[in-house]
Order: structure tokens, then sequence, then C-alpha cells
């Protein structure tokens, strides 16, 4: 058929039932994204002679004839684009740019096609007009500001609100009443060891504040894009027209394409599988079986230490133990004929007895899910009651202190299992090159994903590449191994390139969900609110796979417990295995789930003694001087660092709800109106070790390029990364290149997990330019006689009085130097054996100037959030409307405050999806029922508060510049927090996540 | 996404080539559903679009006509022709519209007639032909037509009268229903997601009352009334509808409550305009 693309003219043809969005993709406009494939959630969206379609539900053939525009398009015909990098914008394009529209970007395409339909007079009907592009990254706040061509300045102090401004002024602007005046927080830069402050939110009142929002015209952002600015995003206009690539936008000749046959049985064995009809389809290159999976055990879960996670699962097993578990794959030139194979193979099952309650699965007699496991080798508690972890420990003696307790409180909460829907599917293609494997995959970990292939198969590290484009949302998520695996027995076995490429259905039923836990706590308190006892029961189920649990059951009552200064304490959790589909890791590793029921648990005891939770909060949390105590006292690997912001951030959102924000709550006798609050404590870095080794490079060209090997996902590092680079070599942002989760070109890094991506590798990247500095003094120094201390760095050169020594003359001098330009960080001796620091690019090379530094995060500080709530609750239906909401987060330094703001605006949002709306739901059987978007409510734009968002002024004495970690912990409090409103408007207490209106409506009934 | 196992899809041109139809072919309209939902045992379509119907026709008798290829958008933009007194219910096309999960971008392709054959339970094309007392007109397979009122059409959750073989033709509203005030609720567990019930309410000229209950039953119900019900009445007749139902979009019983919320709603906005002069 024929049609115009953007202008050009293309003729092609299209399968019988094609859809029009693998149709554009195979025209290699990537522009065209897939996140549902259903026509759900808008990433697809494009114009078809002007009218919007979501292309994934639209027959290609229809296009016939068509002019059809993508997002690369939108700014027009490609011919007029300088280049490739310097796209034309559509107004709209630009206006997501300015107003930092997106984070992981993989909506974005969709994003502004469908904004580029609307005109002024819908700017009233978004929530209608955009329920069909889903973020889930944002809050979408970024977005509506995008559409309305405005601007909500993250910069600036303002300490009161100025009551006049912005008040009511519709239905999705502003929530408050405050100002914040732009543009006053460029502070002075550091110096070039990155000893000084940088006081991002430097002002003259005191406590920084983002909260009220007051839009305005656009203002400049920070085009020099210094530590404490608001740099947008360095890719951002190649996002914003579907230019910047994700894992699987990319041409591949030869590819061939994975589908996985799955277990349609809870728990069975494998008696034998016949594939002779599958192989006999034309186009078919493999089948693959549990005949064909190394014997190797391992985990889908990532972790610096792979023995946090007990290995119990193949690439094939020969036991099913979940419904969508891979029962075999097929590698085919298309995927319809890997899907056509899949289907006539013909599988004979043994039927076991399966478990999905998991009070019952610890019972005896229960069947067992892992019970030929090798406990000590796999690292399993006790596979004979289907433990997969356990602990229990106590502190001090908290039966007597019960006992003797003026109140007490106990309760047990449950969570819900929860899909992270990043809006980019898992996915990986893989290849050989010169007889290495190569793998492209949308991972947050690349570096532990190497070592674990190389391990599985068996592979020298040097026979092993992996690499990630940008990420389209992670959310821990992809911190998993769930199609790598797979991938690479493909292409080992047809040596060809592979791709497998999760389809939605795939995450919501075959990738990882949140834990779901059941929560018991039990309080004692003096009458007059003082804790004397605190006792968690917890019981986590984990699936079929442990991966994740005993790390989200550990760290989840780690910070959780450790915020409460009690003399008494007491965990008794255990994570036990089922036939459910595995859990995995979540934003926030378990902290949510024991949060919610901590925070609900204190609530009721406010209610019981009348005080008022904020107090209760003040009288009972941890200090600076206090023993920071779970089940024993915590190592001294952790505390406040000087950067103590718990008691900013009570007052904060208290004041905050004080104060209100004009918005009417809905009248009628069927409304009820309450407030709540919940607290939150978290460890800046995950314990026992997160590494990172970046290096920053004088390129010919006088510019700087970084490697570092955390992954860009839309948590902005890399943003954050060349604004520490522009700060400590005293240039601007826009000479700095980052390179970055490739196993070939950086040096080895942990992984962007336990949000990490600043206070460990931008510590380490920080740690680099500066020693790149004193690199840079040295040479100038030899060039000119002159001595390296009386050096300055500037943008384009080094100097010292009249002398100016430009940085591309530095660069050409080291070029020609055949030693090494000056010594710089060895390897560690005691790792100097350890694969992972072998990576060469990482290190010194003769003929460059680069400075290298390792971040090791022994160290770890603590991060502080608060969220308060104003509900109306309808008493005859059980709709929750959302006047106000608050957080105030304490994560030191703001390094770049609209994107900390966004970090706390998604975690909001993704929480309140949580406590509201999204379960992944099962029949009891291990059948998920919610497989498709339409029916996993993902929060739409129509769904969410504008969120006031206010910051403790705290500097941390372990991150790069005073900064902490904001990412995971903004999700943290917020549910508790809606919670405690709710039952604060109705007096009585929902313990089941999440509240949705039929369950408030049922928890009203007599 | 692709539909891989479809091999063929024929422009229906003349009611002939709708002979294709039957086991592994099927009908294909806006393709919204089909495109969402592959079925593996499909591996043909007969494309209706091919057949250019007009969307929306006013008819002799001062009724209109909407083919079932109407799309979502035609449907919504469609100006009130005949002013307010004669198309009181003009609103409900809209309104009706704005229940169907699919975003703006959906009603540019989803059509009415895919909308009532796909026949979910929050379907609100369903809504809209049953609370209008719409009557469908249906090609057999066999060549002869069929007329139906709306409110048999559907017959459960995904199931209608519809055979293998036959097309939903179009949906015909009459002078009288286009005349009716209509008043129209949804509610959902988000604030536009999608529904957990849907009603609509409409006061004939003549006084009679109807309320459309669909979204959390298995089918729509229509409770018809010669005059405006009172309160326990009506809440009666919808507390005795026995097939609500539960999914990720609501509990059986939380529908039913609000039902009986919403339809109380209904009745007394709709008691309220029958004290303005017409």
């Amino acid at each position: 058929m024929k049609l115009q693309i953007n202008g050009e003219s293309v003729e092609a043809p299209a399968s019988a039932g094609q859809c029009l969005r693998t149709f554009l993709r195979d025209q290699q406009h990537f522009e065209v994204k897939k996140g549902c494939d259903t026509g759900d959630c808008g990433a697809c969206s494009v114009l078809l002679d002007g009218v919007a379609v979501h292309s994934c539900i639209y027959p290609a053939f229809r296009a016939d004839g068509a002019a059809v525009t993508t997002a690369a398009g939108l700014g027009g015909a490609r011919e007029s684009a300088p280049s490739d990098t310097e796209a034309v914008l559509h107004p709209v394009q630009q206006r997501f740019v300015d107003a930092a529209g997106f984070q992981c970007g993989f909506c974005t395409p969709g994003m502004v096609v469908t904004a580029s339909t609307l005109s002024d007079d819908d700017l009233e009907d978004l929530p209608r007009l955009l329920k069909g592009n889903l973020c889930r990254c944002t809050g979408y706040r970024a977005i509506d500001d995008a559409i309305r061509g405005q601007h909500t300045p993250a910069e600036g102090p303002s300490h009161e609100p100025h009551p006049a401004a912005g008040c009511g002024a519709g239905p999705l602007a502003a929530a408050g009443c405050g100002i914040a005046e732009p543009g006053t927080s460029v502070a002075e830069p550091a110096s070039v060891a990155g000893e000084s402050g940088i006081a991002a939110h430097a002002g003259a009142s005191g406590t920084a504040t983002l909260g009220p929002l007051v839009r305005t015209g656009r203002v400049p952002r920070a085009e020099g894009g210094l530590v404490g600015t608001s740099l947008g995003a360095l890719a951002g206009r190649r996002v914003v027209t579907g230019q910047e690539p994700f894992t699987l936008d990319v041409a591949v000749t030869g590819l061939l394409h994975l589908s996985v046959l799955a277990s349609p049985h809870a728990h069975a064995r494998i008696r034998h599988v016949d594939a002779a009809a599958a192989r006999a389809l034309p186009g078919v290159h493999a089948v693959l079986t549990w005949e064909d999976s190394p014997a190797t055990r391992f985990s889908t879960a990532r972790h610096e230490s792979r023995f946090d996670d007990p290995d119990d699962t193949l690439v094939f097993d020969r036991v099913l133990r979940f419904r969508g578990q891979r029962v075999a794959a097929v590698v085919a030139d298309t995927v319809g004929i890997a899907e056509a194979a899949s289907r006539l193979i013909e599988v004979d099952y043994e039927l076991l007895p399966a478990v999905f309650d998991p009070e019952l699965a610890r019972a005896p007699g229960a069947p067992l899910v892992h019970g030929q496991a090798d406990a000590a080798a796999s690292r399993i508690h006790d596979p004979s009651r289907n433990l997969v972890a356990a602990l229990h420990g106590e502190f001090g003696d908290v039966a007597a202190a019960l006992a003797e307790a003026h109140t007490t409180v106990s309760g047990t909460w449950q969570t819900q299992r929860i899909a992270h829907t990043q809006l980019e599917t898992h996915g990986t293609i893989g290849w050989l090159e010169d007889d290495r494997l190569v793998l492209r995959t949308s991972t947050q970990v690349p570096f532990l994903v190497q070592r674990e292939i190389c391990r599985i198969f068996d592979l020298p590290v040097e026979g092993v590449r992996v690499f990630t484009a940008r990420v389209g949302g992670g959310f821990g998520g992809k911190q998993e191994l769930l199609t790598e695996d797979l991938v690479t027995l493909a292409v080992l076995t047809t040596k060809r390139p592979v791709q497998y490429e999760f389809t939605r259905t795939d995450e919501l039923t075959r990738a990882t969900v949140r834990h779901p836990i059941r929560v018991r706590v039990t309080l004692g308190a003096t009458g007059a609110g003082r804790l004397t006892a605190l006792q968690l029961d917890v019981l986590s189920d984990t699936g079929a796979y442990g991966n994740h649990g005993p790390g989200v059951m550990f760290h989840g009552t780690s910070e959780s417990v450790a915020l409460y200064n009690v003399p008494n304490k007491r965990i008794d959790a255990e994570c036990v295995y089922t036939n459910n589909p595995p859990s995995g890791a979540f934003r926030g590793y378990g902290l949510g789930q024991m949060i919610y029921a901590i925070e609900s648990a204190l609530d009721e005891l406010a209610v019981r003694l009348g005080l008022n939770p904020f107090e209760l909060r003040r009288m009972n949390s941890v200090k600076p001087g206090d023993a920071l105590v779970v089940t024993t006292a915590e190592g001294d690997d952790i505390g406040f660092s000087g950067s103590y912001g718990l008691d900013q951030c009570l007052d904060l959102a208290e004041a905050a709800l004080a104060r209100g924000n004009g918005h009417a709550a809905p009248t009628g006798p069927e409304w009820r109106i309450g407030s709540g609050m919940a607290s939150s404590m978290i460890a800046t870095t995950p314990p026992r070790g997160h590494h990172s080794q970046a290096s920053v490079t004088l390129e010919a060209d006088g510019r700087y390029t970084v490697r570092v090997g955390t992954t860009e996902f839309g948590n902005g590092t890399t943003t954050v990364h060349a604004q520490i680079v522009a700060t400590a070599l005293l240039t601007t942002a826009d000479r700095v290149l980052i390179r970055h989760s490739d196993t070939d070109d950086a040096g080895y890094d942990t992984g962007a997990f336990g949000s990490a991506g600043v206070v460990v590798a931008g510590k380490a990247v920080l740690g680099a330019a500066t020693r790149l500095a004193g690199l840079l003094r040295q040479a100038a120094a030899a060039q000119t006689g002159l001595r390296a201390e009386d050096f300055t760095l500037e943008a384009h050169g080094l100097r010292c009085g009249p002398v100016v020594v430009p940085l591309t003359a530095l660069a050409a001098a080291a070029a020609q130097a055949t030693t090494p330009a000056a010594p710089t960080t060895p390897v560690a001796p005691d790792r100097g054996a350890d694969a992972r620091w072998a990576v060469p690019t990482g290190a010194s090379v003769t003929g460059v100037l680069r400075g290298v530094a390792d971040e090791h995060g022994a160290q770890r500080s603590l991060a502080f959030n608060v969220h308060a709530f104003r509900v109306a609750v309808n008493t005859l239906t059980g709709e929750v409307r959302i006047l106000q909401s608050v957080q105030a987060a304490d994560a030191g330094t703001l390094m770049n405050p609209e994107q900390v703001r966004g970090q706390v605006e998604g975690g909001v949002a993704q929480a309140i999806g949580t406590a509201l709306f999204e379960e992944v739901t099962l029949d009891g059987a291990g059948t998920v029922l919610t497989r498709v978007l339409r029916n996993y409510h993902v929060p739409q734009l129509a769904d969410l508060p504008v969120t006031e968002v206010y910051f403790a002024e705290t500097r941390d004495e372990l991150g790069p510049f005073g900064a902490k970690s904001m990412s995971e912990s903004t999700y943290n409090p917020v549910a508790p927090a809606l919670a405690n409103a709710v039952r604060d408007a109705l007096g009585i207490r929902l313990c089941e996540l999440p509240m949705s209106r039929d369950r408030i409506w049922r928890a009203l009934q007599p | 996404m692709d539909l891989n196992t479809v091999t063929r899809i024929t422009p229906a041109r003349h009611r002939d080539d709708l002979r294709l139809l039957g086991p592994g072919v099927v009908p294909l309209a806006g393709g919204s559903e089909l495109f969402a939902d592959p079925r593996v045992e499909l591996t043909g379509l007969v494309d209706l679009l091919a057949f250019r119907w007009p969307a929306l026709a006013l008819t002799d008798d001062g009724g209109l006509e909407i083919a079932a290829t109407c799309t979502l958008a035609e449907l919504a933009d469609l100006p009130n022709l005949a002013g307010d007194a004669a198309w009181a219910a003009h609103p409900l096309f809209y309104q009706c519209c704005t229940a169907l999960f699919g975003s703006f971008k959906v009603w540019n392709v989803a059509t009415v007639g895919g909308n009532l054959a796909t026949a979910l339970p929050a379907g609100p094309m369903i809504t809209l032909a049953v609370a209008l007392d719409a009557e469908l007109l249906i090609w057999r397979g066999d060549g002869t037509d069929l007329r139906v009122p709306a409110a048999t059409f559907v017959t459960g959750n995904m199931t209608t009268i519809l055979e293998s073989t036959d097309v939903l033709r179009s949906i015909h509203v009459s002078a009288d229903a286009l005349a009716s005030r209509t008043a129209f609720r949804k509610i959902a567990l988000s604030p536009i997601g999608r529904s957990g019930a849907v009603l609509a309410g409409r006061l004939a000229r003549d006084g009679r009352f109807t309320l459309t209950v669909t979204g959390g039953t298995l089918r729509p119900l229509l409770l018809d009334y010669p005059s405006i019900p009172s309160a326990t009445t009506l809440a009666a007749h919808i507390a005795a509808i026995e097939c609500w139902f539960t999914d990720a979009h609501g509990a059986a019983d939380w529908r039913r409550a609000v039902s009986e919320v919403l339809g109380e709603e209904i009745r007394v906005e709709l008691s309220a305009t029958t004290e303005e002069p017409e």
C-alpha cells in the first residue's frame, strides 16, 4: 500500500491483520511506541489525515492513501530540520521540553501527538481528552502545564505563601495559594574540589518550598546547568520528537522473534513435550524447552551480592509452579509464526497439588512449591515449609511492655499485588558480534545482568556485553532478569539476532508484581502517647519463585520500624512460596507495605488517645543521637549524616494542611470530610555495598565525556550527572556528554535501584570530575611552567592571571603523550582480581586526560517523607475526593529542584493508584484476571490532585553536594496518609488496599 | 495489536459479500475491539466500512437512523438539528459516548454498531439504544431483514441475538424518543474510569418513564413505567434486578447500591423537568 508518513511517500506491503502501529515501526518509525497494544495507553498515537488515532488498534490497510503524522513529523517535514538531533519542534513539543512534561519519555511521542490536536477551548475538558494517554512517571502536573503552555517554577524560596495568588483557578489549576518566585537559586559554583556547598534553594527565607503552585508563563530555564538549577533533561528535544531510541527502537537485519508457550497449570510437571509440528512450521528456527535449559539455578532478582536472592529458577524448568510460567519458546522469522508454532506444541503435564493462600502455604501438609530444593545451596530458609525467608527477633521485652501499657492498639492490614506498569514493557534484543554475546535490554541493572548471564551460561565476562538505550520506566520491575536469559539461549542456539518483547499481558501475568503482604501491628503506649512496644507479624507472598522475597521482607521491616524510638520491639516475619505468579522488587521495596500498616496503627493510637497525629510522631520518632533499632541496633554504616529533616517535614506538612488550599468540600449530607498524615524514613543507599565507577574525559574538542554505568529510565540521573560535571569543572551542561549503562564502555555500576543514581553514581561522577580538574591543572602547569594550584577552570580553558590554556590544547597535548598523562585512581587492590573492575575503559588510559573515581555506598544516610491529605468521602458511593495533597520531603540539597519535585509527584501518583485503584486480581487458583490495561486501572490525569511539594532544608554529609536519594521514598507515606484521612472522615478504618469505592461503600454497610 | 491469524480482509460492498461470514470470519467495523482482543480462531474479516453507509440520516417519520458503522465521534458531534423541544434527548448521544472507556481517539474509529455487537456490560451504545427505545435492523445471513427492540438485542455478557452470519445494519430512533427528556448517570471505581454502572432515564412526552440500567448488570435492563414512579417503587425495582456482576470494575453489591443512588438521581432530575413549561 501507498501512504504518506510525515510528508514522505512510502510504499510497502501490510499483512492482512496488521495494525498501523507495527506497520509504521516496520518502516523504522520507532517513535510510534507500544505501551499496551489495546488502545488504552496512547503511546502509539498518530494523526491520520489530521485525526488522532491509537495506531495499535487501527487496521493498517485502512491507512492506504492517507497522510500519517507521527511525533517525528509534528513539527514539519524532516527535510527542514537542521539535523537529526535538532528536529523541528511543534509548539506543543517545545512546551513539553520547557515544562519538563516527561520523565522516562516513553509515553511522550503519543502524548504530544494527542496534545497537538487540542485547542484552547479543550483545556477545560482535559481529563476526558487525555484519558487515553497514560503516563506512569510524572503524575501529570507537568504534562498539564505543558499542554496549557504554563510553567510552574520549582526554583526559588518561598516560605510564607502569598494568600492572594492562584486560589481556585479551576479544577486542574493550582491547588494552593502560594507563590514561587522564579530564578533566584543559582548559587555560587562549587570549588573545583567539590567541597563548597551548593545551596540549591538559596534564598532569604528559611525553608524551601515548591509547594503551593502558581502557574506562570514560561520562565527561562537555567541553561548553564549547575547543580541546584532545574536543568531540563538532556535528551528532551529527542524525547518529545520520538527520536531518542528506547530498547527496541532499532532495526536489526535478520532479526528473529521469540514467543513463549505459557503454563496453563499452577503446578505441574512436564512429562513430555512434542514440538515436531512446531519445528516443522516454515519460518521456525528453534523450539526451546526444558531439555535445552542450562542446569544452573539462579534468581531473576539482581543485587550487588547474588547471595541476597535464592537460586530457585531455571531458564526452563521441568516443573511449572505458576500459570504463565515458560513451558517452551519458539524462535521464528516473525512473532506471528512464533505464536502459531507455539500453539502446535503438545505438552503432556502431570498435575501437582497447588497452594495459593500464603497462610495455608506454611501450614503442615501444604503442597511444597520447591520441596526438592537444597536449602543451603539455593538459600531457601525452609523448603519443607515453603519458607523463603524468616525473621524472628526482639529488642527489649514486648510482652511485658504490652502488659503494662496504658493503651494498646492492634490491627491487621493487607496490601495487594501492584503491576509496575512502566510504559515500556520488558524487552531484549540479543546478537553475536565476533563471537561475543551482545544484549540490548530494558534493565535497571546491566552489569548485574551481565554477571548472571555469564554464570548461567558459563560465559567469560569479557564475552558478554550488556547495555541499555533509554529505558522506558522501571520502578523496580527491571531489577529482574526476565527476558535476557531466554534471548541468550535463543541467540546461542540459532546464532541469529533474536528479539523478545513482552506484551502488556505478559507484564500483568508473567512479570513480577509488588509483594502482597499481610501485616499485623500491635502497639503499646503510655497515656501521654509515648510508645512502649511495637510488634509486627508479617506474612509476605512471594509467589512461585523467591526472587526479591527475602530482600523485600528484611528491608520492609527495617526503616519502617527503626523510625520509631520504642524501647521494646518484636518482629516475626515470614515470606512464603505459593503457586501464584512471582512477586518482585517494587518502588519502596517492602517499606510501603509495612509503613501502611504501622502508620495506620499509629493513627489509631492517636485517635484512641485524642492526640494530634503529628504530635504523636514528634514524640516518638528517632532523632539525632538516638539509636536506630529494628530488632537489634543498626550498625555504624547508617546514620543521619548531619541532615535530619523529619522535624521540618512534619512542620511543613502540618502547616500546609492547616493553611488549607481554598478547595471547598462538596456539599450534601452524603459527604464526610477528613484529614490524615503519615511519615516514612528510608536509607539513602541499599545495604552491603552499592558500587559505581565513573570516569570523566576531556575530549579533543574541549568537551567532556562522562562514562558511568547507571541507567536512565526517567529518574533524571543523566541530567544530574551533567550538572555535577558542569559544577565541578566550571563549564556548562551542554559541554558534557553522558555515556551510560554499557558494560563495554563504563566502569562497573551495581545498578539503578535503591535510588542510587545520585548518591552513589553521582558521587562517583563528582569524584571523577574532581580528579580530572586536578589533572587539567597539572597539565596546564606542565605546559606553562606556572603553578597548578594557581589555575582556575573556565568553560573553554584554564586561567592563571592573563594566561589562558585552552582545553583543546590540553587535549591535544595529552594525545601526543606516550605515557599516561598523570596517575589516576589505581584499581583498588582488594578488588583487583574481580572481573567487574577489569573493564579497561573506565580506568586510566594513555593519550587522554581522564579522571576516574569509585564510590561504594558503604556509608548510608536517611531521608524522610511526610504526606498529608484532606479528603471528602461519599458515603453513598464510596468515592474519595482528594481536596488537598501535601508532601514534605527531606532530600538534602536539591540537585535539580524540578526533577526532585517530579520524583515526588510521580511517586505520589503511583501511590494514589495503589491506595485507591490498582490491583492485580487473581481468581484464587493462580490465574490473573486483570490481563489488559483497561482492567488494571493506572491513574489517569483525571484521577490525581496537584500535590503541594515542600522540602526540608538539610544538607547531607555523604551525598554529592549534600544531596540525598529521593525517588522510591516519595511513594511510601502516601497510602497510609490517605487511609488515615478516610478513617478521619468516616470513623471507620479500612484495612485493605486498594480503598476502592466498592470496598469503602461496603465498609459503611451495617 | 496485530491479528496474526487473519489472512484475508474482504471489503463488503454488496450484501452478497456478507456470505463469507461464518466460522473464523467476522465483520470488521472500526476495529477498536477486534484489534484490542485478538482471537486465534479468526482467519478472515469482512470490512463493513466498504459499504459506505451514511453515518446518520433523518428518516421520513421524523426519526434518526444511525448506521451501525457510524463512529462515536460522528454521533457525539451530531448537532441538534431539530431544536431542543423536538430533540430533547440530544444530549444523551454525547453523554453516552463519554461513558466509553476508550478515549476520543477511540471515538474516531469505534462504531455504534460495534459497541452494541460486542455486548460488553459497559457498552454505552447499548445504554443509548435501550434508553431511546431504538429499533435495530439486522441483516440476516439468509438475506432477510429482522427488526428488534434494542432491549432484546443483548442477551448477556458479550452475547447477543446475532447469528454468526448476521450483521447489525442500523439503529433507528423514533421522533417520539428523540423528543423525550433524558437524564444520564455513570459511575466507575475512578472518576472517569471504565463504567461500573451506566443508567439513563427517559421521560416521554406522554409521561412514560423508563430507566435503563446497564454497566453493572450482565445485560441491559429496562424499567418501564406509565408515569414517574415513586422513589420507593423505583428503588425496589432496581434492587430486585438479579444479574449484577463482579469484575475489576466493581463488586456486584456496590453496583446494585450505586445504581439505586443514580436511579433516584435520575428520577428526581426528570421529575423536576416536568414542572417546567414544555
